[in-house]
């Protein structure tokens, strides 16, 4: 039996397209941010109360995954925004060639944001690299506020965890501060945020935190990419 | 249960090598996955053998060396092992901590039978 060293990333396609798309993304200039939680915790409807009260100075667009059904897409259409849906057949997460088919139709130069809203599962999506600057992790008061500790990959990996409809903490036994406390024992530096849709409490630090991180995402790459060159 | 997309993901690397040696037979497969991978080493085996039974491939083995996270305290710059995700620093109980792996979803090594003739291998020291 002969043992050959063999190199490379199990997950080598993805991560090479995966890097080919972080490139575009970077060259023009488009914050990409890679939406993760649970089924049910409430992507799409942070979606909608973000686009319905998207600032008229930048430009975005979401793609929205799905094992099935155009559901959310249609629910994010009426903002006016572009919305495409990538429905994944069953597949239980997205994955780079996914988001590299659906963008084709949009020119990345004309926008500034683009917002992915991956398939509702806290365990797949986390091994999967989409070309994002960064991952966010909604965490709903309705589940167990053990959940960074039973998952822990993908709240080691995200930047910001949202605590959603946190409208409902007066009526449920859901320990706020204990789920923060956890999230910080798997994640010290993750930022958290609490939201509540229906109320619009915590929205206006969500749009703070998407200017201020993708601020931080544009001072980070090369100055110069070719749209200034061309302005 | 993504681990049946990167079990298939490890046979097409193995596929991918094994054109490199003609003849040959592959019997095992080592992959190195770090705690932070988010894979189940458990349900990864379990799809792999899924996966080549009753095909050629069906005596391949999967070997998992599963890695702990490691970490850097960066109050007091101590390098450890963080296992099961208890990241505050042994030395000073900091948890202003810096990952530094454990993140790995790599191949290790290829084992290829010798008993038949293989012309293009690369023989580790091993």
């Amino acid at each position: 039996m002969n043992r050959v060293p063999l190199e490379g990333k199990v997950l080598n396609e993805n991560a090479r397209v995966a890097a080919e798309l972080r490139e575009r993304f970077q060259q023009n200039r488009v914050f990409v941010l890679n939406l993760i939680s649970s089924p049910g915790a409430g992507k799409t409807t942070l979606l909608e109360r973000t686009l319905e009260n998207w600032p008229q100075t930048t430009r975005v667009a979401v793609l929205a995954g799905d094992l099935q059904t155009e559901n959310d897409a249609d629910r994010l259409k009426r903002y006016g925004f572009p919305v495409k849906q990538i429905t994944t057949g069953g597949t239980c997460h997205l994955d780079a060639r996914m988001i590299e088919k659906n963008i084709v139709e949009w020119s990345l130069e004309q926008l500034d944001f683009l917002i992915i809203e991956n398939v509702g599962n806290l365990v797949c999506p986390s091994s999967y690299d989409l070309g994002e600057a960064a991952k966010v992790v909604l965490l709903s008061v309705t589940e167990g506020e053990d959940k960074p500790l039973k998952y822990p990959s993908i709240f080691f990996r995200s930047e910001l965890m949202i605590l959603t409809k946190t409208d409902l903490l007066p009526y449920i036994p859901f320990d706020a501060p204990m789920a923060v406390t956890n999230a910080r024992r798997i994640h010290p530096d993750i930022d958290i945020l609490r939201v509540s849709c229906l109320t619009g409490n915590g929205l206006r630090e969500w749009f703070g935190w998407l200017e201020a991180r993708r601020q931080s995402f544009l001072a980070d790459i090369a100055p110069c990419s070719h749209r200034c060159v061309n302005a | 249960m993504h681990e049946m997309g990167i079990a298939n993901s490890i046979l097409e690397g193995v596929g991918k090598e094994m054109r490199r040696h003609p003849g040959c037979r592959p019997r095992k497969v080592g992959v190195r996955i770090g705690e932070l991978a988010g894979v189940d080493p458990e349900a990864l085996q379990f799809a792999f053998e899924v996966l080549v039974l009753d095909t050629e491939l069906d005596s391949l083995k999967l070997e998992i060396e599963y890695r702990a996270a490691r970490v850097r305290c960066r109050a007091c710059s101590r390098e450890y092992e963080a296992r099961n995700f208890e990241l505050q620093c042994v030395s000073c109980a900091s948890l202003d901590i810096q990952c530094i792996g454990g993140d790995e979803l790599e191949f290790a090594f290829l084992e290829v039978d010798e008993d038949e003739p293989c012309t293009a291998g690369r023989k580790s020291s091993q």
